[in-house]
């Protein structure tokens, strides 16, 4: 992967650069993401090393050459391409860990599942979900080993030949721009939970 | 302009006299379920509390509940230990919605909170855990998160950033052939829409089936609304929600059946009539790959699999029982059942459903998930075929990448174990 696309610690996500894997397949699922057996595994990077186990290897364990994400051009590529509803299944946050422990800072879709889409956003990867014509255009670039740039900051997707405006939630943007996660949101409201304590304590003592 | 339930549900959890789809809010929660990936929650909990100089403390433990239901009794030391250090949290913080592993009050998750009461129409429910749709069923607004998100909510009680979701209104009417049910209309009705079909929406469920339909069977449909992309599917409380509530959850206090209203915007309406469905089945490996019955009839199974939180209650284990009665599972077909719970396990006991399953052949197993999802125990061999009452076929989900799982009803799984391919159960056994 490019030097602009590995995030460093306490890092925001402005813009991603980098070669584009795709797995064209629709309804990708978390079980395909990471398979339910890995879900003992708790750190992030430990997850990243079984991402999509069971479809990048032939039965009988080896690899399987064919597997776009084997693929020698592609195995740096810190954008994933997906097919349609990407993420559907299980709550496992497990799923989002897998792809930003193994490298990848966006994954660009025609459509997400919700819970997965939060998950994601939680974690440092960013759902892009872009319009049939944008995805094409896409794979076409990425076939071409061509890079492509996701920006966060200017909310756009920009290819050598072309570019597109993409939405995202504006609170995940802020959070995501200022290399925070949610948990960071949450230490910023700390005064919040300490009035809360506070009143909670008085309503329980009287 | 008037407000489906889930708006109403989130307009009053935010203080609000009224939301409409699209907005932003921070809902109250009223219940906060986890199973045992409480201990990845636990982890982030700590983490938001690390160098605050605060004690972590969680809002509100009363509505926090915790429910040990994927891997038990544990599979491994690494679970065990999970399990362990999860017990050592709930002490800690005195959590009272506790369900450790037990034959008495242990269970499914998404069976112990309706039937422990902890669920009432109109509440926010969230659950680390895609399946906590499964609680619309009682008229609460649930859906599933994630394990950081859940670390949030044990701390600040309240759920950041939830948007509105837009709502299907589906509305069923007839009445059901025999041996078709609630499995095979919410099979129908992911098939007709797509496992995208309900993305980011909610399904609201109305129609005179609905209406007739037990709290069991609306568990089944609102269970897997999911599968359609929804981010949760309700069915407005009613007199069957009350009865059960006070019959079979024990609740006492007053209850407000939160209603949509008349003028409510939906974002689309789809009305279902059930009196001619056939039996449905999810093939492999989408569950959206819906077909009838007779399509796939006659396919050899390898694995019968009756439970889960979609189909392990009392009614759906009743059927099972009806029909291997006096018969046995096929030759080289493994039935493998599992209750939702203890207290589902030890009604079916007393009714003699269990006797009657296991001297047909069956194995019946200890209340959990069971097989559902591959970690635990029942994991297919290479290129064997089940047939499950659960809710997912992904490729692998048994633990086996090379099998395959189709989803059907109780009613087909039971018949089906009989002859040992895929049977009508009306065609009998």
């Amino acid at each position: 992967m490019s030097t602009n696309a590995t995030k460093k610690e306490g890092e925001g996500f402005q813009v991603v650069t980098s070669t584009v894997a795709v797995l064209p397949m629709e309804n990708i699922d978390t079980d395909q993401i990471i398979p339910a057996r890995f879900l003992k595994i708790t750190d992030t990077a430990g997850v990243g090393a079984h991402l999509f186990e069971d479809l990048r290897r032939l039965p009988g364990g080896s690899l399987d050459p064919e597997f776009p994400l084997n693929r020698k051009e592609f195995r740096d590529a810190g954008i994933l391409l997906a097919g349609r509803n990407f993420g559907c299944g299980s709550s496992r946050e497990h799923a989002a860990w897998a792809l930003a422990g193994s490298g990848f800072r966006a994954v660009v879709s025609v459509s997400f599942a919700d819970i997965f889409r939060n998950n994601a956003l939680k974690n440092g990867l960013l759902p892009v979900a872009v319009s049939e014509g944008t995805w094409k255009a896409l794979a076409s670039v990425a076939s071409r080993g061509g890079e492509v740039s996701v920006d966060l900051e200017k909310l756009e997707i920009r290819w050598q030949g072309g570019a597109t405006a993409f939405e995202i939630d504006a609170f995940a943007r802020t959070c995501l721009l200022n290399g925070t996660d949610e948990l960071g949101y949450i230490l910023r409201q700390d005064e919040k939970i300490a009035a809360y304590e506070r009143r909670h304590v008085r309503e329980v003592l009287t | 302009m008037g407000m489906t339930i889930v708006e109403k549900i989130l307009a009053r959890a935010s203080g609000q006299a009224a939301v409409k789809a699209g907005d932003v809010l921070e809902p109250k929660v009223d219940l906060a379920m986890s199973h045992e990936n409480a201990a990845l929650v636990v982890n982030q909990f700590l983490e938001i509390y690390k160098d605050t100089g605060r004690e972590p403390r969680v809002w509100d433990p009363s509505r926090v509940a915790i429910i040990f239901d994927h891997r038990v009794p544990a599979e491994s030391p690494k679970t065990a230990t999970n399990q362990k250090k999860v017990r050592e949290f709930v002490a800690r913080h005195m959590i009272s919605k506790f369900h450790d592993i037990r034959g008495d009050l242990g269970g499914i998750c998404h069976q112990i909170l309706p039937e422990s009461g902890y669920v009432r129409p109109g509440a926010v429910v969230v659950g680390t855990d895609s399946h906590t749709t499964s609680h619309g069923a009682l008229g609460a607004f649930a859906f599933g998160i994630g394990a950081t998100e859940m670390a949030s909510v044990w701390t600040l009680g309240f759920a950041v950033n939830i948007e509105v979701p837009a709502t299907i209104k589906v509305v069923v009417s007839g009445t059901f052939p025999a041996m078709v049910g609630p499995k095979d209309l919410i099979l129908h009705i992911i098939g007709k829409i797509s496992s995208q079909g309900a993305n980011y929406r909610v399904i609201e469920f109305h129609g005179d089936t609905i209406k007739r339909m037990s709290t069991s069977g609306r568990l089944v449909i609102c269970n897997m609304s999911v599968e359609a992309g929804a981010t949760s599917g309700i069915v407005p409380a009613d007199e069957e929600t009350v009865t059960y509530l006070r019959e079979e959850a024990g609740v006492k206090d007053a209850l407000d059946l939160v209603q949509p209203d008349g003028d409510a915007v939906y974002q689309q309406v789809i009305a279902i009539d059930v009196s001619a469905l056939e039996p449905q089945i999810a093939c492999p490996h989408t569950v959206d790959n819906v077909k009838p019955l007779a399509a796939v009839a006659g396919t050899r199974v390898n694995q019968v699999v009756i439970g889960s939180c979609t189909n392990g209650r009392l009614d759906d284990i009743a059927m099972a029982a009806s029909l291997v009665r006096g018969k046995k599972v096929a030759q080289n077909t493994r039935m493998l059942v599992f209750p939702a719970s203890g207290r589902i396990y030890q009604r079916a006991l007393d009714a003699g459903y269990i006797g009657d399953l296991m001297r047909a052949g069956a194995v019946v197993m200890n209340p959990g998930c069971g097989p559902c999802l591959g970690v635990h125990e029942g994991a297919l061999g290479d290129g064997e075929v089940a047939l499950s009452t659960t809710n997912r076929n992904f490729k692998g989900r048994m633990g086996n990448p090379t099998g395959e799982v189709y989803l059907c009803s109780p009613a087909v799984a039971a018949a089906s174990a009989v002859t040992g391919v895929i049977t009508d159960p009306r065609r009998g056994a």
